[in-house]
């Protein structure tokens, strides 16, 4: 089998040559390490590639596993590092965790290990998925493969980028505040935020825990619906998760007749580039094209929202964080004299800037004398956020808007300015405010970049923004197939070692 | 308004050492993430309850079954120093 096209090859078309014997598990696998050993020196993707595993377990799913096969067999599969994996060095892009070996791996990737996925190795992130470029990694920074000089997004911009760049068939991701799907955005993937509780969290390095949710990055739809499907579900190890009402299905909609679709006002307001704005009203055309009802409507406290999830999330980070403390495993800064100067330094040592900056605004927020001032009042804003969107989802099905204000930007461009970089994800932020899901799929370019285009529904309707992301996707045509300009060879500036 | 003190006195809650000019960079970062996140407070809100969560749901249990732990050996792999099957620290206080 030597016609694989790493770069559109479609998970469902790879399941399909699999299962009717027209590639083996190791040719596919081989045909992924063969792009990584390409492409991967000049896009940095992965914090780690698992090679020699994956063509290994490949093999053996050809020769030892012909009757009993998971319905995931030998699709190659990336996993953004901040996600446990038994036994294989998981460092959520921090020095801190930089040779942390897990004892337990992650539900949502021992599902996908229980339908025999290959992994192919860990993807890069911003340290702890704080971040919306990667460049805030310990080790370094991913770069676009539709411009090497431009940052693929993130947190999960490792994920993205693989996917892109024909390095994975599919990918995990984690979202907190847009975390899956404005790195899907900036490099023309398909990224699905799930309902909160969705997907179990057990294994996943905490963020913020009331926002995080696992999800799949992908080249179609019907990719994201595959690989959603195999991860959701209620586990006993986290108990905000919950079954799904319903299974996730194939999306197979041609026509969106009936279908009621809002334009959020403020959403537009956002500082949305020119060229965004053009490829947005297409897809809105495109939408009544193929029969959708669609109507402006107002979510007003949008202006808030980021304001609150820059309270939130480094409030509940804060805490999380806590846990790094050089006693029971991660880094340790040497030669401390006393208990107390183990937790200073080692925390101050193994950090990075970004990281430290939450913690400390997140601490501050959380302090006596201003946390009624600050997380109280972010924590009232969230439910008036909540309660906006449950308004419209009375008139409409679903919501859209742009997934990025902007394409992807240039490395270093925003790295100075945390609120600009913040602006990221000024779109993305509410539907993590309210648990809700959301997807981004690719809606055309602008200057030779990708644009994300964003369905947002109400709680557990995945398989209705699947539906209609698929219709759309059809009628959008996109060719997944980046273009590789500008770049140079991606330097990592500590090494992750396993 | 942030000062520098402030900064390192919430610093020194979360046990985070800065050095150099951390504090002083810091104490500037945090001055303009506040006053840009300061502008919830413009919502007259008091009478709205607080969301810490999207979900409804309370006291989540499972059956109440032994089932095997983490292994001590397990447990140890990752600590940076252990003595006698525990995990080693520096001692509490200077004498």
């Amino acid at each position: 089998m030597s016609d694989l096209d790493p770069l559109r090859l479609t998970a469902l078309e790879a399941k399909r040559l699999l299962v009717e014997g027209e590639a083996s598990a190791a040719e596919l696998t081989s045909a992924y390490l063969r792009q990584i050993d390409a492409v991967e020196r000049r896009v940095g993707a992965y914090v780690q590639v698992c090679a020699d595993d994956a063509a290994r377990y490949a093999a053996r799913i050809d020769s030892e596993m012909t009757a009993s096969r998971g319905a995931l067999a030998g699709l190659p599969t990336a996993i953004k590092d901040n996600m446990l994996t038994l036994g294989v060095t998981s460092t959520a892009g921090s020095r801190i965790l930089r040779n942390y070996s897990p004892v337990y791996t992650a539900t949502a990737v021992r599902k996908l290990f229980d339908e025999h996925i290959v992994m192919l190795g860990k993807t890069n992130l911003d340290e702890f998925a704080m971040g919306s470029s990667t460049e805030n990694s310990a080790f370094h920074t991913t770069r676009n493969p539709w411009d090497l000089g431009t940052v693929p997004g993130g947190s999960s911009g490792g994920s993205a980028a693989a996917v892109a760049a024909g390095e994975a068939l599919w990918a995990l991701g984690s979202d907190t505040g847009g975390s899956i799907r404005q790195p899907a955005s900036l490099c023309g993937v398909v990224g699905m935020k799930p309902t909160y509780g969705a997907v179990s969290r057990y294994g996943l390095i905490a963020f913020a825990s009331s926002l995080d949710q696992i999800g799949p990055l992908t080249r179609s739809v019907g990719d994201a619906a595959l690989l959603l499907r195999h991860i959701v579900g209620g586990d006993s190890s986290d108990s905000t998760s919950v079954e799904l009402p319903s299974r996730i299905e194939l999306p197979s909609a041609e026509r969106l007749d009936g279908l009621r679709v809002g334009v959020p006002r403020e959403y537009l307001q956002a500082g949305i580039e020119e060229g965004v704005r053009r490829r947005f009203d297409e897809t809105i055309a495109l939408l009544e094209e193929l029969g959708a009802g669609v109507e402006e409507l107002s979510l007003p406290h949008t202006e808030y929202a980021l304001a609150a999830y820059y309270l939130i999330a480094p409030a509940e980070a804060s805490a999380n964080l806590a846990r790094f403390d050089g006693v029971r495993y991660g880094y340790r800064a040497p030669d401390c004299a006393d208990l107390g100067e183990m937790y200073e330094r080692t925390r101050g040592e193994g950090f990075g800037p970004e990281v430290k900056r939450r913690i400390l605004i997140g601490t501050y927020a959380l302090s006596s004398g201003y946390y009624d001032a600050y997380y109280g009042q972010a924590q009232r804003v969230r439910r008036l956020v909540k309660d906006d969107f449950d308004k419209s989802f009375a008139a409409v099905d679903l919501i859209v808007s742009p997934t990025s204000p902007t394409v992807a930007f240039g490395v270093g461009s925003r790295i100075d300015d945390p609120l600009a970089m913040y602006m990221s994800d000024v779109c993305t932020i509410p539907a993590n405010l309210a648990g809700l899901p959301a997807i981004s799929l690719p809606c055309g370019l602008s200057d030779g970049l990708p644009v994300g285009f964003q369905l947002i529904g109400p709680a557990f309707s995945e398989n209705a923004i699947l539906a209609a992301a698929h219709a759309l996707e059809r009628a959008i045509g996109f060719d997944p197939a980046p273009t590789f300009r500008g770049g140079e060879t991606v330097e990592a500036t500590t090494e992750a070692t396993s | 308004m942030v000062t520098e003190d402030d900064v390192r006195y919430v610093a020194r809650l979360a046990r985070l050492r800065l050095e150099g000019d951390e504090a002083r960079r810091a104490t500037g970062e945090l001055a303009r993430i506040l006053a840009h996140v300061a502008k919830i407070g413009e919502l007259d809100i008091a009478d709205v309850p607080p969301m810490a969560h999207v979900l409804d749901v309370t006291n989540v249990e499972r059956a109440d079954k032994p089932r095997p732990g983490l292994e001590r050996d397990e447990a140890l792999r990752n600590a940076p120093a252990v003595t006698d099957e525990c995990f080693r620290v520096p001692r509490m206080s200077q004498r």
